[in-house]
C-alpha cells in the first residue's frame, strides 16, 4: 500500500542553459531543486516526484522566470 | 462569468490565461495581443537574442498549441484602442468592440525616448523581439555604438555589443550606473565592470542632439558641444506604461493602472505586470514593478482574484540582471537611499552579498555572482537589523 501511495507521477526536466539562477524553484520545492554555489544554476535532486510533491513542482515550473523547468506525466 | 478578455499577450497576460483555465474558468477567453508574435520572453532579448546565441523559437513563452489546448481565442496583431468600463467592452483598433464579464489588463510598457529624439535609421530602442532582431542586424554592420542609459537594459546591451566586438560608449545622466536602482556603491562596481571590459563610460552627461547623414545617425552631441561619432545609438532610459487606450474609461491611471491590494482596478477589471500599480499591503505602498518574475506572480494573483479568490497580492520583489560574467540578483525593494552593508565578500571581488536596511529594518538583499547565497538570505527581508548582524557574523 505504501508503495502505491508514493507512486511516481511526474518526471522533471531542467534546462541548465535557460536557467537564470533565480532560485524560485528551490524556495518552492526544496526537496527537488537546489542551486550550484558558483552561478546559481539549478541542480535537480530527483528527476521524478511522487504525489505529495507534484503540486510544488508544478508551481515551481510555473513561477520559473526562465521557463527552464518542464514537467511531464511519468 | 461567460467571457474574460485579457489585453496583453506576454508574461502577465499569458500566465493569467493559464491560471484561469487551471482554476476552472470554463467560459470564453479572449486574448488581445497587440504584438506581431505570440507571447515571448523579454529578458533574453538584450542577451541571447541580441548576441545571436539563441533561436527565436527558444524564447516563446508557450508552445503554439497552448492557445488551442486552453481554448484561448488569440487575437494577434490587434490592439485595444479604448475601454468602456460601464458597458463592459473593449474597443479594438479594428473598430470592433469585444464585451466582457471580466477584464484583465496586461498591456506592459514601451520604451521612453529622449526628448526630441529624431526618427533616424541607426537609433534603436529595445522592447520587442522585432526591436532586438533589428538592433542585432544593425550591430553586425557597425563598429561604434553609443548606449544612452546605464540601467539594467543599457548595461546588458552594452555587454552584448562588447561581446560582438564593437566599441561602446555608455552614457548616463547620473554619477554612476544604476544609482537610483541599486545605490552608489553597487553602481560604482557596475561602472568599474564596464570599464574593465573596455567600455568608455561617460557619466553625468546628457545627449543634447543627434547628427545624421541621409537619414542615418552618425553621432551625438552633449550639451557642452562635445561630439561623439557612432554607427548605432541605443536609447535605454526607461519605459512608460501603455495606458493611453484607457483615457476616458473612468479607470484611475497614474503611472500605471491603479489597483487595490487585490490587483483590482474597477468592478470586474484587474491589472497585472509592468502596467499595474497596485497597493502592496505588507510594504504599505503603491508600487509598479517592472521585473520578469513579478509579471508571472501578478498574472496568477490577478487571475485568481478575478475568479473571486480575494487574496491580497504581497510578493517579495525579485530581479536579476546579467552582463559579461556578472549576475546581480536582489530580493526585496531597494531604495537607493537605504544604508547598505556587505554581508560576505567585498565590493569589487568576483562575488559578494549585501543587505540594504532602513529604520532598523532589512529592506533587501543583493547578490553579486552569489545566486545561491542571496536566495538563502531572502528570508532576512523585512526582519530587524540585528538579524543582519548575526548573518554577517556567521558569513564572516
Amino acid at each position: 500500500m505504501k508503495r502505491f501511495r508514493e507512486q511516481i507521477v511526474i518526471k522533471i526536466h531542467v534546462d541548465e542553459h535557460k536557467c537564470v539562477g533565480a532560485g524560485q524553484c528551490v524556495m518552492t520545492a526544496p526537496e527537488v531543486f537546489d542551486q550550484r554555489e558558483e552561478d546559481g544554476v539549478v541542480i535537480l535532486l530527483q528527476d521524478h516526484a511522487e504525489n505529495a510533491l507534484e503540486p510544488a513542482v508544478r508551481k515551481a515550473a510555473k513561477l520559473c522566470p526562465a521557463l527552464a523547468i518542464r514537467v511531464e506525466e511519468a | 462569468m461567460e467571457r474574460v478578455v485579457i489585453v496583453g499577450g506576454s508574461a502577465a497576460g499569458l500566465t493569467a490565461a493559464e491560471t484561469l483555465r487551471e482554476d476552472g474558468f470554463a467560459g470564453e477567453l479572449v486574448l488581445i495581443n497587440g504584438e506581431s508574435h505570440a507571447g515571448y520572453d523579454r529578458p533574453p532579448l538584450s542577451k541571447h537574442v541580441l548576441g545571436g546565441r539563441t533561436q527565436v523559437s527558444d524564447v516563446m513563452l508557450r508552445p503554439i498549441d497552448f492557445y488551442a489546448q486552453n481554448r484561448v481565442e488569440h487575437r494577434i496583431g490587434v490592439r485595444a484602442a479604448g475601454l468602456d468600463a460601464d458597458r463592459r467592452n473593449v474597443l479594438l483598433d479594428s473598430g470592433e468592440r469585444v464585451t466582457y464579464d471580466g477584464l484583465l489588463i496586461a498591456t506592459g510598457l514601451r520604451p521612453r525616448p529622449l526628448p526630441g529624439q529624431p526618427a533616424l535609421r541607426g537609433i534603436h530602442m529595445l522592447r520587442t523581439l522585432d526591436d532586438a532582431l533589428a538592433l542585432r542586424a544593425d550591430l553586425l554592420e557597425a563598429s561604434r555604438v553609443i548606449v544612452v542609459g546605464a540601467g539594467f537594459l543599457g548595461s546588458e546591451v552594452t555587454a552584448t555589443a562588447r561581446e560582438l566586438g564593437l566599441h561602446v560608449t555608455l552614457i548616463d545622466a547620473l554619477d554612476v550606473p544604476m544609482l537610483r536602482q541599486l545605490g552608489r556603491d553597487i553602481g560604482t562596481a557596475v561602472m568599474k565592470t564596464h570599464v574593465d571590459h573596455g567600455v568608455e563610460v561617460r557619466v553625468r552627461r546628457t545627449v543634447q542632439s543627434f547628427h545624421e547623414r541621409e537619414g542615418r545617425v552618425t553621432g551625438i552631441s552633449f550639451d557642452d558641444g562635445e561630439h561623439l561619432e557612432a554607427d548605432v545609438v541605443v536609447v535605454a532610459i526607461g519605459a512608460l506604461p501603455n495606458t493611453e487606450w484607457l483615457a476616458g474609461s473612468g479607470l484611475d491611471v497614474d503611472d500605471g493602472v491603479v489597483c487595490d491590494e487585490y490587483c483590482r482596478a474597477a468592478d470586474g477589471v484587474y491589472a497585472a505586470g509592468d502596467v499595474a500599480r497596485w497597493f502592496h499591503p505588507e510594504l504599505g505602498a503603491s508600487l509598479r514593478i517592472e521585473h520578469r518574475m513579478h509579471a508571472t506572480e501578478q498574472g496568477i494573483a490577478a487571475a485568481k482574484n478575478l475568479l473571486g479568490a480575494r487574496v491580497p497580492f504581497a510578493p517579495m520583489p525579485y530581479f536579476w540582471t546579467d552582463f559579461y560574467d556578472v549576475k546581480i540578483q536582489a530580493f526585496g525593494r531597494i531604495d537607493a537611499n537605504d544604508e547598505m552593508k556587505v554581508i560576505a565578500g567585498e565590493i569589487g571581488a568576483r562575488c559578494f552579498t549585501a543587505a540594504y536596511h532602513r529604520d532598523e529594518m532589512i529592506t533587501a538583499v543583493l547578490g553579486w555572482n552569489a545566486a545561491r547565497k542571496v536566495r538563502s538570505l531572502a528570508p532576512l527581508v523585512g526582519k530587524r537589523i540585528d538579524v543582519l548582524s548575526a548573518a554577517t557574523m556567521i558569513a564572516a
